[in-house]
């Protein structure tokens, strides 16, 4: 295996009970770049990330991250893996009777022996790389959504993974807190050296940030490519979502009954 | 009709047979679990002393002022008929006996789950359904070494010792009614107390039984609020089968451990 490739997944399905939600996944990701996983809620995105951090296993096919065939390795070494990883989890998941500062210092108090005074410094440090120094003795209860997604953020990095994984991380938040939040993905993966993983379906702010694109419709990866050849892709799926159109390959009606029929004119 | 009801009556009782079964076996999974990575708990006892405050030290109040309250009625009440007998000296034996046997595990024990329990019960459901255990998952930490285990021994350790507090605070409080207000002879009812309460018989099998109570409402509360479904409707039906769950299973352990410890003695 190249090991150029942090993530390696090869011909991946994956059903929960009967219910098929993912087919035939096929993805290659570069060490160093971002790239987002987009498409409609319930389009599998989610579950992609499962597979990839250990949570759940593919019925078939193989998932490798740096090397490491993730369905085959047991409790000690999905652990071990994990420590390289850094999640984003949609509204944040901050640890609601820890500060600002105990939730960034969380892992390094739970991994490593490091002494409280070094903690205290590399906590700054990383609340200083989110512009969250000053709201270190904060509870969560007292932050706003952006500023709980910023800290959650400081957390996730807080031991330098090698690859990060967000999960919507743009939902809910005003355009300003969207852009900080935006740039702080890109500049953060730049810095620490990490390959990133975007699970959302802000398009336009994805497009803005993003090395590469994975569209995936009912399970299945429809299209692929740079922003740039999303952007002209003549995809009709790919440009009802890009442009947010309301009717489309996706239509606006839940599958039902004749409308005709629906208002009992026929009777 | 009819036969369709019972039809339906049947299954409905097969089923929840069987996911009761499946209930039982996962919480025995999650026990077991729970015993095995306590380790970490014991290797940072910091961690246990935080829960032994929000358990233990903030259940303090309702179970000192229900131990007088209970303690001043079976003054009253046992005054009232041993009178009768013109045995009232032995309101003190009436009252410690009471207390120690039975009052003071079972009734702190039914508090505890309605204070402590619910509202382990609620934290981590709540904790569930924020993500926050799935993101302690990613970050490597198992939430039952951290999250569970604390708890775990933090309420099997102050249940005994909310019971103890509870006779305790009993016994004074049958005391106030019973020598202070009605004026039973204050040497008889220490001195009758002391020669009938006895180390091994009373207070140890009254110290087992709040253990094991400890045990069944901690497992309990922690079960329900892990297992719970992510929702707001979840999480409270998850309360509530705590303090149902706990409660029903307090008294019938009480029985049972009863009919063993006081077989004729």
């Amino acid at each position: 295996m190249a090991h150029d490739n942090v993530i390696e997944i090869r011909d991946v399905s994956f059903a929960y009970a009967n219910r098929p939600i993912l087919e035939g996944i096929n993805m290659v990701i570069p060490r160093g770049k971002v790239v987002a996983i987009m498409g409609i809620s319930g389009s599998g995105k989610t579950t992609l990330l499962r597979l990839i951090s250990g949570t759940v296993k593919p019925s078939r096919g193989t998932v490798h991250v740096a090397g490491q065939s993730v369905p085959e390795l047991d409790r000690a070494g999905l652990y071990a893996l994990r420590r390289r990883m850094g999640m984003l989890f949609q509204f944040g998941a901050l640890f609601t009777d820890l500060s600002v500062f105990d939730n960034v210092a969380f892992q390094m108090r739970e991994h490593t022996s490091l002494p409280e005074r070094i903690i205290r410094d590399l906590v700054m440090m990383k609340l200083h790389a989110v512009g969250l120094r000053g709201a270190q003795q904060l509870m969560p209860s007292e932050l706003s959504g952006g500023m709980a997604r910023r800290v959650a953020l400081a957390r996730a990095i807080a031991l330098d993974p090698m690859l990060m994984l967000y999960d919507e991380p743009f939902t809910g938040l005003d355009p300003i807190s969207l852009g900080v939040i935006g740039n702080l993905v890109r500049r953060l993966n730049d810095a620490l050296g990490a390959t990133s993983i975007v699970v959302t379906h802000d398009v336009q702010e994805a497009l803005d940030l993003v090395d590469y694109v994975y569209y995936l419709s009912h399970g299945r990866i429809v299209a692929h490519g740079t922003p740039d050849e999303m952007r002209a892709s003549t995809e009709p799926l790919v440009r009802q979502f890009v442009y947010g159109e309301p009717d489309g390959p996706v239509p606006f009606q839940y599958p039902s009954r004749g409308f005709a029929e629906d208002l009992r004119l026929n009777r | 009709m009819f036969n369709r009801l019972a039809h339906l009556d049947v299954r409905n009782i097969g089923h929840h047979t069987v996911e009761s079964l499946y209930r039982l076996g996962y919480w025995t999974r999650f026990f077991a679990l729970t015993l095995l990575h306590s380790g970490p708990s014991f290797a940072r006892p910091r961690l246990i002393l935080r829960e032994l405050y929000f358990t233990g030290v903030l259940s303090l109040i309702i179970i000192l002022v229900s131990g007088l309250f209970v303690g001043m009625v079976l003054g009253l009440q046992g005054y009232e008929t041993l009178q009768t007998y013109g045995s009232e000296s032995a309101l003190g034996v009436l009252v410690a006996l009471s207390l120690v046997r039975e009052l003071g595990p079972v009734v702190s024990a039914l508090l505890f789950a309605s204070r402590a329990g619910s509202a382990m019960t609620a934290e981590i459901g709540l904790m569930k359904a924020t993500e926050q255990l799935a993101a302690m998952e990613m970050m490597a930490v198992d939430p039952i070494a951290r999250v569970v285990a604390p708890r775990f021994w933090a309420g099997v350790f102050s249940m005994p010792l909310l019971a103890a507090l509870f006779s305790a605070m009993g016994v004074f409080g049958g005391y106030l009614v019973g020598v202070v207000m009605i004026g039973v002879d204050e040497g008889s009812f220490w001195s009758q107390m002391q020669s009938a309460v006895d180390v091994r018989d009373d207070i140890l099998n009254g110290v087992i039984k709040s253990c094991v109570f400890g045990i069944a409402v901690t497992t309990i509360a922690l079960f329900e609020g892990y297992d719970a479904p992510p929702t707001a409707e979840g999480v409270s039906g998850a309360t509530t089968r705590t303090v149902v769950t706990s409660s029903l299973v307090i008294l019938g352990l009480d029985f049972l451990l009863t009919s063993f410890m006081f077989r004729g003695v």
